[in-house]
């Protein structure tokens, strides 16, 4: 099974029915896509497939054969959304935080705050009410119109 | 820069955002095999066979049998075993432990168990056995209900809850040897890593070296209080028995059908008030389903029957507990623990009072609010840090209660409010029993906390450092916090009871004065360069003033109390009877906010768990089991659930904390509930239950 993993292709010898979310974390050895719920109701195990957000527990790995998968673990430590959730506290015990990330990437470049809470609907938080969360995203996307696309490191 | 005050960076901000925070299912150790839990199919009989229908070559196998100290999980009482020998008392209770290096095989076992079935009970007003009582007299209840011009009666019930910490239940046993001795090392989602040693040392009978590591913790809100114990423990087994690490997580559906929950509660009162308002007289009973084991239920119940009256005044009140079993999981600690039950029956209750008297609701707690220098129903007289006229007044300006309530006449919209208080840290003289320990480690670069204070996602780490940061007057990124690995920190109790800030991080604040003293004005790094490491060890000491009589259920039940009044605007849909909260302000009063940002998290997540208590969560129990114990049919608030939330933070600082800081973790768990029942009552819906669903919405429609 061959597809590209936060952009190198890899290639993994998996079933293809194994789910994408248990290839990724115990034959790729990324940990960052957690597993809250196993049937798709959490979004804890969210990861881009071709630029949308899926969550991974429901996904066969047969299913992104040569496809573009990208993990928490593709955007480094040093994204500006990351940045953003740090600052304003988006993670407070921090389990359901890679898969809001990646839920949130998948946005449009200027949502108003009931997109951002339609694009995030399918992610549970229970720790923070989600106020937090809508603030990270909602100042990283303003602070993306104002510079443009800026480098990473500048986001801070 | 002062740290205190400011929301610095959170200091486990960039291993959470980047994915890189390592909780139980992402550490994996040579040699590692899975373990599994069988578990009884009834809720109430014996066990009369067990067979094994599958080839148990490469299984370790574990019952009873194998346990060579005792079967209890050691908590208050020790009457629940780790695996059940013959009685079986509740659905899903361990009986057989399973471990297999491949997870496909080990879930494909099957065990074979035949039972003798006896009729379970599941209605706590018919269970034959009581866990604990609690009496709270003050006053002469029965004259004032006498004397007073009207009395109001009503029963108010509230339902399990589930936890629904994101990561379920998982843990990790791994064998070691100390200095010759076989031990074992739990890493594990745990909130009271001293709790599971407790256990252990009560299961293992002779001591082996045991130590507890928590691992990064998805998620708790008391759901990892107690039940880690139990998961350690059938971990722990295992592991002794095979040699081997012995990793058991939990899938969702197994947390949901086999770990604690909030008791359901059922409240009776009866008011006496007079025509201008006065409450005289408060009558309450208070009844909590404790499930098949006793777990934590008497404190549960205990903080349940202390809230029960409410943030009033009232000079005759008498307050009758009993928590009680029933063939059910056994119920356990959840954020507010026993006091969301009570607080919502109470503030429904003023509503109905205000009702009955034909007076603004907002005009009789007014009346009867407790101010400083009243006394609560234990005979506390409270202090200066006492705010439940403050956070009510703020709420009603901030919304303009009144004019919006009269506004939204004749819409599908109601407006409701709440007032409450919740006791900070452990009752009575809990705090002095505890003797909770911190320390405080001298570094090549700085300082280091070492307790056993678990960060769970409400900031303890980043709490602390800003409070020794501050204390010590050196930078914040200079303090680091150990991991809590029991070997090696300091016991600083559970981290439950919003207990960690205020209780431990005081004790981390005394700390760091002894400490500064000794560097007698030298850096960390000067001092450590110069003279090498040194730790700074204390205890804590409650306030000298409190005094609390256990037995008589007399005196100060709490060092402070936060406050908070909570406002809510909720939109029935006149075709399907769902109720949507459109906007809630949340005032809140918890001393002073060490972190801004993180406290107002903490209100924020809090209200969002009381939201779903209010409207969306329904445990359904079916012959003793929960039958929706999936994310799929147990519907905790989404982002679209949420209403707008407008969160207000009042200060009065509690001369006892550290910076004047006070517990909030529990606090706004306790006001949501009633607050919404209330604005459904605005729109004349009698409801006296939670949570409020659309089918129980649509019955009280029919009725009004």
């Amino acid at each position: 099974m061959r597809f590209v993993l936060n952009g190198t292709s890899t290639i993994v010898d998996a079933h293809p029915m194994a789910r994408l979310l248990d290839v990724l974390r115990q034959d790729c050895g990324l940990t960052g896509t957690k597993e809250g719920c196993g049937e798709g109701e959490c979004g804890a195990c969210t990861v881009l497939v071709n630029g949308e957000a899926v969550c991974s527990c429901l996904i066969p790995v047969g299913q992104v054969e040569s496809a573009d998968v990208v993990t928490i673990e593709g955007l480094g430590d040093d994204h500006p959304l990351q940045h953003h959730f740090m600052n304003e506290v988006g993670a407070q015990c921090g389990i359901c935080t890679p898969g809001m990330i990646m839920a949130a990437l998948s946005l449009g470049p200027s949502p108003t705050l009931a997109d951002v809470r339609t694009a995030l609907a399918g992610n549970l938080c229970r720790c923070t009410g989600y106020s937090a969360i809508y603030r990270a995203v909602m100042k990283w996307r303003e602070t993306q119109n104002a510079s443009g696309p800026a480098p990473a490191s500048a986001a801070r | 820069m002062p740290a205190v005050g400011n929301s610095v960076a959170r200091k486990d901000g960039i291993g959470k955002a980047t994915g890189r925070a390592q909780y139980a299912d992402d550490i994996t150790f040579p040699g590692m095999i899975h373990g599994r839990t069988i578990r009884s199919t009834i809720p109430r009989g014996s066990i009369r066979s067990i067979r094994f229908d599958f080839d148990t070559d490469g299984f370790t196998i574990v019952d009873y049998r194998d346990i060579i100290g005792r079967n209890s999980v050691d908590l208050i009482e020790k009457d629940q075993p780790f695996l059940a020998e013959r009685d079986i008392r509740h659905m899903a209770e361990p009986i057989v432990l399973l471990a297999h290096e491949d997870r496909e095989r080990l879930n494909a076992a099957r065990v074979e168990i035949e039972y003798e079935e006896e009729t379970p009970v599941f209605d706590p007003e018919q269970s034959p056995e009581i866990f604990k009582k609690i009496d709270i007299v003050k006053g002469d209840v029965a004259s004032a209900l006498a004397t007073a011009d009207v009395v109001v009666e009503g029963t108010y019930r509230t339902g399990h809850q589930e936890h629904v910490y994101i990561e379920p239940n998982g843990v990790i046993a791994v064998p070691e040897d100390v200095e010759g001795k076989k031990g074992v090392a739990i890493f594990g989602s745990v909130q009271c890593p001293f709790y599971v040693i407790k256990a252990l040392r009560c299961l293992f009978g002779k001591h082996p070296p045991i130590r507890v590591i928590q691992t990064e913790t998805g998620g708790g809100f008391g759901g990892k209080e107690e039940y880690p114990s139990m998961i350690a423990g059938h971990a722990a087994l295992l592991a002794l028995k095979s040699g081997r690490p012995v990793k058991i997580i939990y899938d969702r559906l197994e947390d949901m059908i086999a770990t604690t929950k909030r008791h359901p509660a059922i409240v009776r009162h009866r008011t006496g008030v007079m025509r201008d308002g006065r409450i005289v007289a408060m009558d309450i009973d208070v009844l909590m389903d404790g499930g098949a084991y006793v777990t934590l239920s008497p404190v549960v119940l205990s903080r349940g029957c202390i809230h029960a009256a409410g943030p009033y005044r009232c000079e005759n009140v008498h307050i009758r507990g009993r928590t009680v079993f029933t063939n059910t999981p056994p119920n356990g600690a959840f954020r507010g623990f026993g006091a969301p039950q009570t607080e919502f029956a109470v503030e429904v209750q003023i509503e109905r009072v205000a009702e009955a008297l034909g007076m603004d609701s907002v005009e009789l707690r007014r009346i009867n609010a407790l101010r400083p220098g009243d006394t609560t129903a234990t005979g506390q007289t409270l202090r200066k840090d006492t705010s439940a006229l403050m956070v009510l007044e703020e709420a009603v300006r901030r919304t303009d209660y009144a004019r919006r309530r009269e506004q939204l006449k004749g819409t599908n919209r109601g407006l409701g409010l709440s007032l409450f208080y919740h006791g900070a840290g452990f009752t009575g003289s809990g705090e002095l029993s505890l003797k909770s320990r911190a320390r405080l480690e001298l570094t090549p670069t700085g300082v280091r906390i070492a307790t056993g204070s678990t960060e769970i996602g409400q900031g303890t780490r980043t709490t602390h450092a800003q409070i020794v940061s501050d204390a010590l007057g050196i930078p914040y990124e200079d303090v680091e916090v150990a991991q809590p690995d029991t070997a090696r920190v300091a016991d600083s109790g559970p981290t439950v009871a919003s207990r960690t800030c205020m209780v431990v991080g005081k004790i981390l604040e005394g700390c760091a004065h002894e400490m500064k003293e000794r560097l007698n004005g030298l850096s960390p790094a000067e001092y450590h360069a110069r003279h090498g490491a040194f730790n700074v060890e204390q205890v804590y000491e409650p306030p000298d003033w409190i005094k609390w009589d256990d037995a008589a259920y007399r005196g100060d039940a709490y060092a402070t109390y936060g406050w908070g009044c909570d406002v809510v605007e909720v939109e029935v849909d006149p075709d399907t009877f769902e109720a949507r909260p459109v906007k809630l302000t949340a005032v809140q009063e918890f001393g002073r906010p060490i972190h801004p940002a993180l406290a107002q998290g903490q209100i924020e997540g809090g209200t969002a768990q009381g939201l779903g208590y209010a409207l969306l969560e329904r445990v359904v129990m079916v012959n003793g089991a929960m039958a929706n114990s999936q994310l799929t049919n147990y519907i905790i608030p989404t982002t679209l659930d949420m209403p707008e939330l407008d969160v207000v933070m009042l200060e009065n600082p509690y001369p006892g904390g550290p910076f004047g800081a006070k517990g909030l973790g529990e606090l706004p768990m306790d006001g949501p509930a009633p607050a919404v029942v209330n604005a459904l009552r605005h729109l004349g819906l009698d409801i006296r239950e939670i949570p409020a669903t659309p089918e129980l919405i649509a019955s009280c429609a029919a009725v009004a």
